[in-house]
């Protein structure tokens, strides 16, 4: 039989390779406390983290599966599903509240016609709410990779979204 | 000539971007600078000519064209887009400390720091004072946390310092996650080189030589910013070994947050930075005693640290000069919501909340008529219009159920349901409260779902006791402040808008028209002329109608997004 706790592990994800990952895993590894860093760069990686990935991370780091996985569901930012290629951060802060963000929401579920959390069925998009992005002067806002996107009302979210998909489809 | 546009991450959202690149194609000397804290002007530049400051704002790519212009020498109408006198006073109004820099300097250069007189406090400091003195220094000052709670500065550093250990650490809470707040990210992204000496300055005072900034994964650009001016500073021998020839040794890391708004509470970040579910603990032992890996350790918040070094240089008394007998020194307030000039401000402690909102941000938006204000986030409160005149300290601000917090001044206007506003807040905690005590995982889902029913139109008689006894119960049973603060959203409306409440439960009405399931769009006959926006604009195409005939909304379809409302012109559409 393999052996299969080294960098040739394979995933049910076939497109994880393992050895993206052995940097961070060398460097950190043995870093006490540097858990939720490995778990960011793999997510960095990999977008989301599956959870024979996680199994992986925890034999590597020493750390027990079930805090690894405890860990992983205490932060929002970490998922266990993959996104589309296009996270839309949809704020839902004070500020972006009073000013409409439950609009900016509809007009984006209504446009890529998922639920929060799922893929758009072209691939490209996944909606996420959080919590507040600071931008609290430009309500109602939105984020799409590092990029923020401020007084939106629902028309100028949904052409957002088309010149995004405009310039993925001209590549 | 210098260009300087104001990249802060809103800048830059604005459309900052897009025109500083468009000055650096056409050979301008332009360089980034942080927010000035007038967003509602952005995107802003500054020209510097003859030795004199010229602002332009609302700068677009016409108008940008037109300063490159003005910087070339040629004929230009440049000045139209020049700040008006009374915007240029909102600046002037300002006493500010901790946004000192912010929006004058480039971040990006650790030079325009050292130029401005930075560095020179923590040189003061480590070099001719005691940590006894530089505490002292703080103590006179008065400076009170900026995070939220108001813990004195000075009794924190003196605890860190009592406590006899090796190794120390000095840590920044920059897991800024009031929703409604954005100063901790104004200030690092414009100045972090004062976060930076700040912390030093406190890590001299309380014998650390190891310091981590924790800040939020959701502040991209901080995090750049911040990286790169660390770098410099060590380049300078500003952080590393024997600073200043002194023997003083300091280094900052950073550590990005995961996303959980409980991180903000000490215990739980500390938890954090060691890798686990940021969950907080009993206390004591205080982080002072027992902090990170066990050893001693500060913490303070962003905002808090941006003071330190104007209060080294120009003495804690000159800083106490600001502010009332409650509170001394400046605050930073995020002003949002329905208000005409929302940004950033920084005021002295101790003038009213109307002050803030009518003189410095302009009043409400479109007209409108102010109805409250929401200070302290998750945790604090809704002040009610006719209490506009209490004094911005602390303990004013607790007298009347809200908090100061971290100076989140979310503005409401009429059209703002109050019972609503409780829903989203509980809806938050909810969502962030970490699970570790029953009264506040349970508690606070048991009291949105009673806020969802009030809202939905299926509130029932007694709603409003059974919210006022939970909320008792959560605050006596919560371990940490998330949950000990969870209901004061809900108990300071219903305090003050007890008959919102009250009309949601017994008459079925929400009377600003915002709870979807008890209100209906309707349109008027006599005010209605057919002009057909409405039916192009409706969304999912529940209206119909004619040219020149009267509009009828499809009740059965309507979900009530109030686009038709907002954007018909003769007042036709009506919401009962």
């Amino acid at each position: 039989m393999e052996c299969s706790c080294g960098t040739d592990r394979k995933f049910a994800d076939a497109s994880i390779d393992a050895k993206l990952l052995e940097p961070t895993l060398e460097k950190y590894a043995p870093v006490r406390g540097s858990l939720i860093t490995v778990l960011q760069k793999a997510q960095d990686l990999y977008g989301y983290l599956p959870v024979d990935l996680l199994a992986y991370i925890a034999q590597r780091t020493g750390v027990k599966p079930a805090k690894v996985l405890g860990v992983v569901t205490f932060y929002t930012q970490f998922r266990m599903k993959p996104i589309g290629k296009h996270l839309v951060l949809i704020c839902q802060g004070t500020a972006c509240h009073v000013n409409g963000s439950a609009d900016v929401e509809a007009a984006i579920k209504a446009h890529l016609g998922v639920n929060e959390g799922a893929i758009s069925a072209d691939g490209l998009f996944t909606y996420n709410n959080v919590a507040c992005l600071g931008c609290c002067s430009l309500a109602p806002a939105i984020m799409i990779g590092d990029k923020v996107y401020g007084n939106l009302t629902r028309e100028k979210t949904v052409s957002i979204l088309e010149e995004i998909k405009a310039k993925e489809a001209a590549q | 000539m210098k260009v300087l546009v104001g990249r802060g991450s809103c800048g830059n959202a604005a459309g900052a971007s897009v025109i500083f690149a468009q000055f650096e194609e056409n050979g301008c000397d332009v360089r980034p600078v942080g927010c000035v804290g007038m967003c509602y002007l952005e995107p802003i530049v500054d020209v510097e000519l003859d030795g004199a400051r010229r602002t332009f704002v609302k700068v677009d790519e016409q108008a940008a064209g037109e300063i490159i212009k003005l910087v070339k020498g040629e004929p230009n109408t440049a000045d139209t887009y020049l700040i008006s006198a009374e915007d240029s006073d909102v600046l002037k109004s300002q006493d500010r400390i901790a946004l000192l820099n912010c929006g004058i300097i480039n971040p990006d250069d650790i030079e325009e720091y050292i130029a401005s007189g930075g560095y020179e406090a923590v040189k003061k400091a480590v070099t001719q004072m005691s940590p006894e003195k530089v505490i002292g220094e703080i103590k006179t000052s008065g400076l009170a946390g900026r995070g939220g709670a108001g813990f004195p500065t000075w009794f924190k550093w003196n605890a860190a310092l009592a406590s006899k250990d090796a190794k120390k650490y000095m840590i920044c809470n920059a897991d800024e996650g009031d929703p409604g707040a954005f100063m901790d990210r104004a200030i690092i992204e414009g100045d972090p080189h004062a976060l930076i000496e700040g912390m030093m300055i406190g890590a001299f005072a309380i014998g650390s030589d190891e310091g981590i900034v924790y800040v939020r994964a959701e502040y991209p650009l901080a995090i750049i910013r911040l990286e790169l001016a660390l770098h410099q500073a060590r380049e300078k021998g500003l952080l590393g070994g024997n600073i200043f020839g002194s023997g003083f040794s300091f280094d900052i890391r950073i550590k990005a947050g995961a996303g959980a708004f409980v991180c903000g509470e000490e215990t739980a970040l500390i938890a954090s930075l060691e890798g686990e579910r940021g969950m907080p603990r009993l206390k004591p032992p205080f982080p002072a005693q027992k902090g990170y890996w066990a050893k001693p350790s500060n913490i303070n918040n962003v905002e808090t640290f941006a003071n330190v070094p104007w209060i080294i240089k120009h003495g804690g008394s000159a800083y106490s000069a600001f502010g009332n007998e409650h509170s001394k020194g400046t605050k930073v307030f995020a002003l949002t919501g329905k208000i005409e000039k929302g940004g950033l401000v920084e005021v002295p402690m101790g003038i009213s909340i109307n002050d803030i909102i009518f003189n410095v941000g302009g009043g409400i938006k479109d007209g409108k008529d102010f109805k409250a204000v929401q200070m302290g986030g998750p945790s604090g409160g809704c002040i009610p219009k006719h209490l506009g005149k209490t004094k911005v300290d602390y303990p004013s601000l607790s007298a009347t159920g809200a908090i100061m917090g971290s100076g989140g001044m979310v503005v409401m206007d009429e059209d703002t349901c109050l019972v609503d506003m409780a829903r989203f807040f509980l809806d938050f905690t909810r969502k962030e409260s970490c699970g570790k005590c029953t009264h506040c995982r349970i508690g606070t889902d048991r009291m949105l779902r009673i806020l969802e029913r009030i809202c939905g139109g299926e509130g029932r008689e007694g709603d409003i006791e059974i919210l006022e006894e939970l909320s008792k119960h959560i605050a006596d049973g919560s371990l940490c402040a998330l949950g000990q603060t969870a209901s004061n959203p809900v108990l300071t409306t219903i305090r003050y808008f007890r008959n919102e409440y009250e009309d949601h439960i017994s008459h079925k009405k929400c009377t600003a028209g915002q709870c979807k399931p008890l209100i209906a769009y309707t349109i008027d006959e006599e005010k209605c002329i057919g002009c057909t926006i409405c039916a192009k604009k409706c969304p999912i195409g529940a209206i119909s109608g004619e040219v020149k005939k009267l509009h009828i909304i499809d009740a059965a379809m309507c979900d009530k997004c109030g686009v038709c409302k907002k954007v018909c012109k003769f007042e036709a559409v009506k919401v009962s």
